[in-house]
């Protein structure tokens, strides 16, 4: 299996070679290699970090687009909950755009939120009688999980080892589709609509599953504008919604909580924030909580970086939709004996310096040594995100120290004073590196 | 066989970069590769040492000597000293004061947790000249 395949993508002809991704990305997962941005793949957890700051818009996500329903003889579309924070003027009633969806082409709906719905109801009933390792931790986000599995090995066991609400969804859809149709399960095509990529690659690349039922991923930005008219055109929506208020509440930060209805947890969001919260748990300073909702994008899936609206004016809308949604609407048909894991989740170790031990440490003295006659600026210039990056890269032999715009000019001032240069131009050189390290 | 020595100081009552040291050194094992169970039990031990040296001793120094069968680290503050060593071994035996426990550090669990942690603890103090407790995790994959 092909382990490392993402989404997100660059296009090289918009990238100017800044280093505004490299700095952001959680992962130290981006260099600058000849003037274009280069995403380590083995490092990369899919959080869209780098499409969201990148000034060019040269980082794409890899998703379908709408002409993928002409592959399937009858399409369903499965929104994520952070859909219905996208729109303004649907009063509360998400029927609108759930009609809108069938409007610009899929044969039905279902609700992601609905099976979002299911997984509370489990999560609390598996807390109540766990006498496993709690707290335990949400795996619906799938770059928390990706990080986890690579940063966080000793946490893997607090993993809630259910199905993520798309996967649920999907199979949960298509055994409808298969009875109400009648077609074959290939011939049905369960196209998620995803506030992000790395839920894009949890479909190309599944963890946990031996094969996601999704067939296809289509961003919210995508479908936007498309969708926008389609709603401003339905005069009577359809009766499409099933899921419940809980399942509109997975849309925004702290919602999973609510709806696993679990009073000791804890929520989460952002990837600094996040990341405290996996270390605190690890050093066992967290307090006693029984579950715990990590989301890597602010606010969120409604702050997803492929959706199109502001993540509070969202949440604003979800919260509304709420409001006016029953807090459970037709909870039938759910295979829940198909919400566990196809197979348990293995250590990633691609953050590892050497495979063996022994030379990791040998490799780690070295670029240790490399890091101390590197400035410790963490400027950027060379396309690293800091000195000690640079440093364990020239040390695998993937950059040279000539990088360095200090070394090189180190270099060039020791030349010049060799040289003794009549007009003076090393002692004045000189004279500037000393005004700069006395500022 | 690879070896490495690491250096560190560690603020006196900075409560904000408490933990600090112990968090660079996590990840230092992790990059490294060391088992995730080896990893977690020095994380734990030297998070508390480092809160220790921060509430008791303004601060001090920490090495960490790190091979692939243990990982040794040693803190030295040149704090008060331990008067009765038996009784901070005592779990919920604590001196720290009333701000510090609010805080909700300081339940006297920081010596015997450290021990639990590793699989050697020696803690030599001398009152009004310093404390140095050295730790060590035996590596078994």
């Amino acid at each position: 299996m092909n382990d490392k395949l993402h989404s997100v993508k660059l296009d090289s002809d918009l990238c100017k070679g800044c280093t505004t991704c490299v700095k952001r990305c959680p992962m130290e997962a981006i260099r600058v290699r000849d003037k274009k941005a280069i995403i380590i793949n083995e490092r990369c957890i899919d959080c869209g970090e780098c499409i969201r700051v990148c000034p060019h818009h040269a980082k794409k996500a890899v998703v379908d687009s709408l002409s993928v329903l002409k592959n399937f003889d009858y399409t369903i579309a499965l929104p994520a909950p952070s859909l219905y924070g996208q729109f303004k003027g649907i009063l509360g009633d998400r029927n609108v755009i759930l009609t809108a969806l069938k409007h610009i082409g899929f044969d039905t709906v279902f609700e992601v939120a609905a099976a979002a719905e299911a997984i509370s109801t489990l999560t609390n009933r598996k807390i109540r009688s766990s006498k496993e390792r709690l707290p335990i931790i949400s795996t619906a986000c799938p770059t928390i999980v990706r990080i986890i599995r690579m940063r966080f090995p000793s946490l893997i066991p607090h993993l809630l080892d259910f199905r993520s609400p798309m996967e649920f969804a999907a199979r949960w859809a298509k055994r409808v589709a298969q009875k109400e149709t009648g077609l074959p399960a290939e011939k049905i095509g369960c196209i998620f609509i995803s506030p992000c990529p790395a839920k894009a690659t949890a479909v190309k690349l599944p963890v946990t599953n031996e094969e996601s039922a999704v067939d296809a991923v289509i961003a919210i930005s995508e479908i936007y504008t498309k969708l926008r008219t389609a709603i401003k055109r339905v005069i009577v929506p359809e009766d499409l919604a099933i899921a419940g208020s809980p399942g509109m509440g997975w849309a925004i930060s702290g919602g999973e909580c609510s709806a696993a209805a679990i009073s000791d947890h804890l929520s989460a969001d952002g990837m600094e924030n996040v990341i405290s919260i996996l270390e605190a748990l690890e050093n066992e300073e967290l307090p006693q909580v029984d579950f715990i909702e990590l989301n890597a994008c602010v606010g969120g899936c409604v702050g997803g970086v492929l959706t199109v609206e502001n993540p509070f004016i969202a949440r604003g809308r979800v919260q509304h939709i709420m409001k006016h949604t029953p807090p459970v609407l037709r909870p039938e048909s759910c295979p829940v004996e198909d919400v566990g894991w196809d197979h348990s989740m293995e250590f990633d170790p691609s953050l590892r310096i050497d495979t063996n031990l022994s030379d990791a440490i040998t490799l780690l003295a070295k670029i240790r040594d490399i890091e101390s006659r590197l400035n410790g600026m963490d400027c950027g210039a060379c396309g690293a995100p800091s000195c000690h990056a640079l440093a364990e890269d020239i040390a695998k032999g993937f950059a040279t120290e000539d990088q360095c715009v200090f070394i090189v000019r180190e270099k060039l001032q020791a030349l010049l004073g060799q040289h003794e240069n009549p007009d003076g131009a090393a002692e004045s050189a000189a004279a500037e590196t000393e005004r700069e390290e006395q500022a | 066989m690879g070896a490495l020595h690491l250096e560190y100081t560690v603020a006196p009552d900075d409560f904000s970069r408490a933990g600090e040291v112990s968090g660079i050194v996590k990840r230092t094992l992790k990059d490294l590769g060391f088992p995730p169970a080896v990893v977690r039990r020095t994380a734990i031990a030297m998070y508390e040492a480092e809160i220790n040296m921060v509430i008791h001793a303004n601060g001090g120094k920490i090495t960490a000597d790190i091979t692939p069968e243990e990982i040794m680290i040693v803190f030295a503050d040149q704090g008060p000293g331990i008067p009765d060593i038996d009784l901070a071994m005592q779990e919920g035996w604590s001196t720290a004061s009333e701000d510090i426990r609010d805080m909700g550090f300081g339940a006297g669990m920081g010596l015997p947790n450290i021990q639990k942690s590793t699989d050697y603890m020696d803690v030599q103090t001398t009152v009004g000249v310093g404390t140095t407790i050295t730790i060590k995790i035996f590596v078994t994959q």
